[in-house]
């Protein structure tokens, strides 16, 4: 099931999310003949319940999709629509059409509501906002948009009353925990696209008569990339392992805070390994390692997920530290 | 590529995992009174006593199965058990060696005269064993070993040196890497491995003191030392491929992911103190925490291949340099960590254990296979050799 599953993602990908659509969609070009294909696949609605026309699968089985949305540096959100569909399927809410993404909000001096990073906001039709505790849905063509650090982030606002007007999603959700579980699934991805690919770049790269990776200093520096996106999978995929419809706030910190030390240490070294080549707009290696940072950026650094995991542990009773550490990875089947 | 991806989270087995809550509840009261500086030597505290009592709880050779004094069990629940050893730092040095990895040695290749002999003494803690493989002229490049048995009329006739060899003077036996045929630079043909009783004539242990002042390994010298026909384990001229075979089960267990955590859980019980908590300290708890879960999951998945008969020899070595990457991460943040504060308040027992792991760590990334050893396994798997 799971290999069917995110067999078909890789198909559907590979046919239609190839490196020059990534380049083209990240130029400005419309998304739209993407976005239908991936729209026509239904992927969007795995996680939407059967009886509401969706694939009703658990967090946990959309792992492979989320994955592959950053093995194939996916320039439109596919991993933001599938999970915010689910989430307001859940809540009850009639799912839009459209892509979706998240936003945290607030309300300026001037009344507008503002969302200072919208990850993958210019490739948006709507909002979730969340916003001094609620959530509402807002159309980004509302939206006063400007591209914010990485090139399809938005900075975004709205006039008050387009906040006041929006459809809003009952119940509290963390909407910062579910994107951390989303960027850790894709840095995953990403950690082994640079990975797999800086190992094919030694492989062919000829210099003293052989190629790169017969040198034991090239073979090393890939060994080491290998663990960080070996322990970082490991890691992502613990974050969406969940009974519940909701992803764990500490697993996600473990995932997140993990992939994105990893993102640092495998973006350094493919670039080390490719030299000069790899630093260029042409090769296609940028597509990934500029993710690689996007996303450890993106609902909180290294950092910010270990002072939420460290007031756990502190905060825990328990003299062993094990018993957190089995609590976050003892596999939920 | 496809060893990595195929290792996902594993969940430990109801019955294995239900083994926790007795072991716990036997180490709780057997280590309550312990300090934390004699805790963190863990796998490297020697007290036979304690071996036994584990042995008599059925603790010891749990995987073995019940014809040779073991339980039966999967690998898992010798997971369980070890990884309360050592996060309680129980004294398990007696018996390690013997339980990890000579016992799983000489039940795959030994005879069954060799197995009905030698296996039932390891269960009961009685046993201790020590692997004889690095010498003064082979290290890293174990297969250039020059210690050399010969066969002669009463069996095979032993001439040589180990060096670097963990507990040897604590213990009866030793299984070391031998050449049987052939010269040094035949490499890994004409090596063999044989079990050595260490109480025979001909035998010299030498403990070599560490920087920390413990005595952990030893030298040992073979001098015409007359071993019995049956001293060979496996094949003669096969102890190349046993060796690697061990080698997998001393790379992959818990004991490389937990050498710093008696200083780690002390440390946290100073910061949770008021005077002790800092939004620094916080975070680097946080930080630590984060590397070493993965590395668990990891560990598990890796047992679970061994409990399907798999030899996970690249994934092994992985866990086994990112762990100890953690290992020494711990005591070098910590210490940065207490000295960054005003001093004054830092209990001694904290400084004590600091300073015990401080000076053993070194010997996290060397035991077991050097840093570069491991990455160029590694290297090997991803098909750069």
């Amino acid at each position: 099931m799971d290999d069917l599953f995110s067999d078909a993602v890789k198909a559907l990908l590979t046919d239609h999310c190839t490196p020059a659509v990534v380049r083209a969609i990240e130029a400005g070009q419309s998304r739209a003949a993407l976005w239908k294909a991936l729209e026509d696949s239904g992927f969007a609605d795995a996680l939407v319940p059967e009886s509401a026309g969706g694939a009703g699968l658990a967090l946990a089985d959309v792992y492979p999709v989320l994955e592959l949305c950053g093995s194939f540096a996916v320039p439109v959100p596919l991993g933001e629509t599938l999970l915010a569909r689910g989430l307001m399927a859940h809540a009850g809410v009639p799912v839009p059409v459209g892509s979706v993404v998240f936003g945290t909000g607030h309300l300026g001096p001037d009344g507008r509501l503002q969302c200072t990073q919208v990850r993958c906001g210019t490739q948006a039709d709507w909002v979730l906002v969340s916003c001094g505790g609620t959530c509402r849905l807002l159309s980004a063509a509302d939206a006063h948009v400007e591209v914010a650090g990485f090139c399809l982030d938005a900075q975004m606002s709205w006039p008050q009353s387009a906040w006041d007007a929006a459809l809003a999603v009952p119940g509290a959700h963390d909407l910062v925990t579910l994107q951390a579980a989303l960027y850790a699934a894709q840095l995953a991805g990403a950690l082994m696209a640079v990975f797999s690919r800086t190992l094919q770049y030694a492989n062919d790269r000829q210099q003293f008569g052989k190629p790169i990776g017969k040198f034991q200093a090239i073979q090393h520096q890939l060994s080491v990339m290998s663990e960080h996106a070996f322990a970082a999978r490991m890691a992502a995929q613990l974050g969406l392992r969940t009974e519940g419809a909701v992803p764990d706030r500490l697993r996600v910190a473990m995932a997140k805070a993990r992939t994105s030390e990893a993102a640092l240490e495998v973006a350094g070294l493919s670039h080390s390994i490719h030299g000069a080549i790899g630093f260029t707009r042409e090769f296609d290696l940028q597509l990934y390692t500029r993710r690689l940072h996007a996303w450890r950026q993106a609902a909180g650094s290294e950092s910010y997920w270990h002072d939420v995991m460290g007031q756990a542990l502190l905060d825990s009773p328990e003299p062993l530290s094990l018993d957190l550490i089995r609590t976050l990875t003892d596999a939920v089947v | 590529m496809s060893q990595l991806d195929s290792l996902n989270p594993s969940a430990i087995p109801a019955p294995d995992e239900a083994l926790r809550q007795e072991v716990r509840a036997f180490l709780t009261e057997a280590m309550r009174s312990v300090p934390a500086h004699v805790r963190a030597r863990s796998w490297s505290g020697y007290d036979p006593a304690f071996s036994c009592e584990l042995g008599r709880r059925g603790w010891l050779g749990i995987t073995f199965p019940p014809a040779y004094g073991g339980a039966g069990r999967s690998a898992f629940a010798r997971y369980v058990l070890v990884e309360e050893f050592l996060n309680f730092g129980a004294p398990v040095g007696s018996h390690w060696i013997a339980d990890r990895q000579s016992g799983p040695l000489l039940l795959k290749y030994g005879t069954e005269a060799q197995k009905q002999r030698y296996l039932p003494a390891i269960c009961r803690g009685e046993a201790f064993y020590c692997i004889g493989m690095s010498e003064p002229g082979a290290g890293s490049d174990l297969a250039s070993v020059r210690t050399r048995a010969v066969p002669n009329e009463a069996g095979w006739l032993l001439n040589g040196q180990k060096i670097w060899t963990t507990n040897a003077h604590n213990c009866h036996y030793m299984i070391a890497l031998v050449r049987t045929s052939g010269e040094a630079g035949d490499r890994h043909k004409g090596l063999s491995q044989v079990i050595v009783d260490l109480s025979l004539p001909g035998v010299t242990v030498r403990p070599i003191v560490d920087q920390s002042g413990d005595s952990h390994f030893c030298e040992v010298f073979f001098e015409n030392v007359q071993l019995g026909p049956d001293a060979l384990v496996g094949e003669e001229g096969g102890g190349w491929e046993q060796v690697t075979a061990e080698l997998a089960f001393e790379r992959s267990g818990p004991e490389r992911l937990y050498s710093s955590i008696a200083l780690f859980d002390e440390w946290l019980a100073y910061v949770r103190t008021p005077q002790g908590r800092t939004p620094q300290a916080q975070r680097l708890a946080g930080k630590i925490l984060s590397q070493l879960a993965p590395l668990r999951a990891m560990s598990v998945a890796i047992t679970e291949k061994l409990t399907r008969g798999e030899s996970p020899v690249v994934e092994a070595a992985l866990v086994k340099d990112l762990g100890t990457g953690v290992e020494q991460l711990i005591p070098a943040a910590i210490a940065d960590d207490l000295f960054s504060r005003d001093a004054a308040d830092v209990p001694a027992e904290l400084l004590n254990t600091l300073n015990y792991i401080t000076q053993v760590a070194p010997s996290y990334s060397l035991r077991g296979g050097t840093r570069d050893i491991l990455r160029g396994m590694i290297a090997r798997g991803l098909g750069l050799r």
